[in-house]
């Protein structure tokens, strides 16, 4: 019988995730993978962090564990630290019970929801990106019933931010528009303001009525201090204004295939906040019914003891670090090699990602002769290097 | 963003047969969802992208959040008959008449196995007359199985509307869950498969799925599926898996069979014959919601206004009690 999706096409690889299936296919034995964004060791492996092995012991060995279906929004002590690790456990937001924060599937699902959300509760339903962003808030937010516009962000002449463009775009984005911000470490290019463009941008958005909605996929692995990452989003909850934040804990906690993030809404006031979580109970129900429990387990276990909760920060930090030592050692044997160009970028660029310069058909290039592999416009993961690579790499 | 590959074969295994056709020609486009629900968004979503003109029929009563979720992914919705409220069993007659009025290639939400809320299935030779005019309708059966192996005990003999769909060389769709008969709940596990005409069409489905599930969350989570994948790829603890998922069966069906017998011999002067006939972990009480609030005002016990029973919630200890209190807010009807 014929089918009903018989004129279905092959869909093309994701420009990102596909970067990795065309690597694995590649039998070369000097390959290098600087295509996704996940940690990779000096030995160039995935690394599991010990405080996680303890915390998924502990689950283990609890004989009172369940598997349960989680309420729609997840599991509680996890959204409750969840958001007093993005905003501060001091702030008044939260000690105000001002926050309606639900679990969702990594940073992806919570940006889905949030959306959803928007699409149907907020007056504008255009949401405003950086340019470039993550290939993937573009299909987050259409598919979420977003029309999505873009801001000035990236200057290829100055490998730096575009501050201008970025306030004028903004300026003239009509009142109430959705604004997504990358918190830190932006994602592709590591481009970041600094705190004082921050409180600018702060201001400006602010003075529009514009709403913020704060992608944190990062925090704690930028700079390497969960404080210092969060610094933007939390000048903005200072201001007693409202605003969306997407947390995701699969680079940070290195959870990446199980799915663990939170979408938190800051709200003026705790019954607004009730009643928005009514509301996304119900963008969720129809979707997964209820966020998966082992990630969110592992994350609270982990926020609410205070000793793991601090080897979290030392394993984080050595992450972070890590990253930075290699974008040092890229810079440093650059500039060694002679290579033309100002490489400066790669070390004033922050978080897992620099953006090379290279175009598209330089990266080809790459990848043919050298199976080097990165993603199109230029992008490589820092954590694909190591110490040994890095020589092969700039050769 | 397809999900674990051994769990989904494993997993098409258990609903197609372990020694399918389709599987080995290599005709099925699967992903890993998010349980029984992320699976149904999944089929709903790529319904609504691919024959953006379509429908989905489904049947009247059903899971409520099936409206939910194809009213989400904005595909209109039609509802065919099925329950049958005065012989507490299907309206096979309804149910047949609206599959044949409906235009030819409609979709078609079927419960594979233990329907929820009714607990009443067809019988073989139902299925049988459901499969055959279908097939001279085109229409499109998508299956929601949530229950293979808790209905019966036996996952073959809960997979039988399925494989008989398939003799008949149907295309058609499963969304398959793990969260009761693995007890898998919180974790999320399930599958959305869709049967194609080839390898070449079964590759081109998968990839627009996975389209679909990247901005919805980007790839679904690991843990309970390594569960899955290494019961089901280990002949010893499939074999436990198969033994446990039975008991889990038997105590249901042993606890239909005992507050049947409760009602009967308080005297009951209804019939409740449809608790043992009507299968899985929902019984269809036929309770009126009066008299549910009066059970729950009155005795302290819980269920959904339309009367549906979670069996699972009755144990040998409060048969006895459950039997009472229905008994008298039932006695004068």
């Amino acid at each position: 019988m014929e089918s009903v999706f018989g004129s279905i096409a092959q869909a093309p690889e994701d420009p990102i995730l596909g970067v990795t299936v065309a690597f694995n296919k590649d039998t070369s034995p000097v390959k290098l993978n600087l295509g996704v964004g996940a940690y990779r060791t000096e030995e160039g492996k995935p690394l599991v962090l010990n405080v996680v092995k303890k915390a998924e012991q502990l689950l283990i060995n609890d004989p009172a564990r369940k598997k349960e279906y989680l309420p729609i929004v997840g599991l509680a002590d996890f959204n409750k630290s969840s958001a007093k690790l993005i905003l501060g456990s001091d702030s008044p937001a939260v000690l105000e019970n001002r926050v309606a924060t639900v679990q969702c599937l990594s940073g992806t699902g919570s940006l889905r929801v949030g959306s959803e959300f928007l699409a149907r509760h907020y007056h504008q339903r255009v949401i405003y990106v950086p340019l470039p962003t993550w290939g993937n808030h573009l299909k987050v937010s259409h598919f979420g019933g977003l029309e999505v516009k873009s801001y000035r962000y990236y200057d290829p002449t100055t490998r730096g931010l575009n501050f201008q463009g970025l306030l004028e775009d903004l300026n003239s984005a009509p009142s109430g528009a959705i604004v997504l911000l990358h918190a830190c470490a932006h994602n592709p290019t590591g481009v970041d303001p600094t705190l004082t463009q921050w409180e600018e941008i702060r201001k400006l958005m602010r003075s529009k009525v514009l709403l913020p909605f704060f992608d944190s996929a990062y925090q704690g692995f930028a700079s390497g201090s969960l404080d210092a990452d969060a610094q933007s989003v939390r000048i903005f909850v200072a201001d007693g204004g409202e605003c969306f934040v997407a947390q995701s804990y699969a680079k940070n906690m290195g959870l990446y295939g199980e799915r663990v993030g939170a979408l938190s809404i800051v709200c003026k006031t705790a019954d607004v906040a009730s009643r928005v979580e009514s509301q996304l109970k119900l963008v969720i129900r129809p979707m997964y019914s209820n966020p998966p429990i082992h990630g969110a387990s592992i994350v609270a276990t982990i926020l609410k003891d205070p000793d793991m909760y601090h080897e979290w920060t030392v394993e984080l930090k050595a992450m972070a670090d890590r990253i930075i030592s290699m974008r040092k050692q890229l810079f440093d044997a650059l500039t060694a090699r002679g290579t033309p160009g100002d490489w400066s970028h790669i070390i004033k660029q922050i978080g897992m990602f620099t953006f090379t310069g290279l175009n598209a058909e330089q990266v080809s290039f790459m990848t043919r002769e050298y199976h080097i592999y990165m993603t199109s416009d230029g992008r490589i993961s820092m954590a694909g290097l190591s110490s040994r690579k890095v020589q092969d790499f700039v050769l | 963003m397809g999900g674990s590959v051994k769990m989904i074969q494993e997993t098409l295994k258990l609903a197609y047969g372990e020694n399918s056709e389709s599987i080995k020609d290599k005709r099925i486009a699967a992903v890993q969802a998010l349980s029984g629900t992320g699976a149904c968004r999944l089929f709903a979503d790529f319904q609504k992208r691919f024959r953006e003109d379509s429908q989905i029929y489904i049947p009247v009563p059903t899971w409520s959040n099936h409206h939910n979720i194809w009213r989400d992914a904005h595909v209109p919705q039609n509802a065919f008959r099925y329950y049958h409220v005065e012989s507490r069993g299907l309206d096979f007659a309804g149910l047949m008449d609206d599959i044949k009025n409906a235009p030819n290639g409609s979709f078609f939400l079927l419960h594979a196995c233990a329907h929820n809320p009714t607990g009443v299935d067809p019988t073989e030779d139902q299925w049988k007359e459901i499969s055959n005019i279908m097939k001279v309708k085109g229409h499109f059966p998508f299956f929601d199985m949530a229950y293979q192996g808790f209905a019966s005990g036996d996952p073959e003999r809960d997979a039988k509307a399925i494989r008989l769909f398939l003799e008949d060389g149907h295309s058609i769709g499963i969304a398959q869950s793990f969260a009761k008969n693995m007890g898998l709940y919180g974790q999320r596990v399930g599958c959305l498969s869709v049967l194609c005409e080839d390898e070449k069409q079964a590759v081109a489905v998968k990839s627009q799925l996975q389209q679909l599930a990247r901005p919805m969350y980007s790839n679904p989570p690991v843990h309970g599926a390594l569960v899955v994948s290494t019961i089901l790829d280990d002949p010893d603890l499939k074999n436990l898996w198969l033994k446990e998922v039975k008991v889990m069966a038997d105590r249901i069906i042993g606890m239909r069979t005992a507050l049947r017998e409760s009602l009967e011999k308080l005297g009951s002067q209804l019939s409740w014959e449809h608790i043992t006939k009507q299968i899985g972990m929902f019984c269809y009480s036929g309770l009126t919601p009066e008299q549910v609030d009066r059970l729950t005002s009155e005795f302290h016990i819980y269920m959904t206004r339309n009367g549906r029973i979670s069996m699972a919630g009755v144990t040998t200890k409060n048969v006895g009690y459950l039997a009472n209190a229905i008994q008298e807010v039932t006695k004068s009807s």
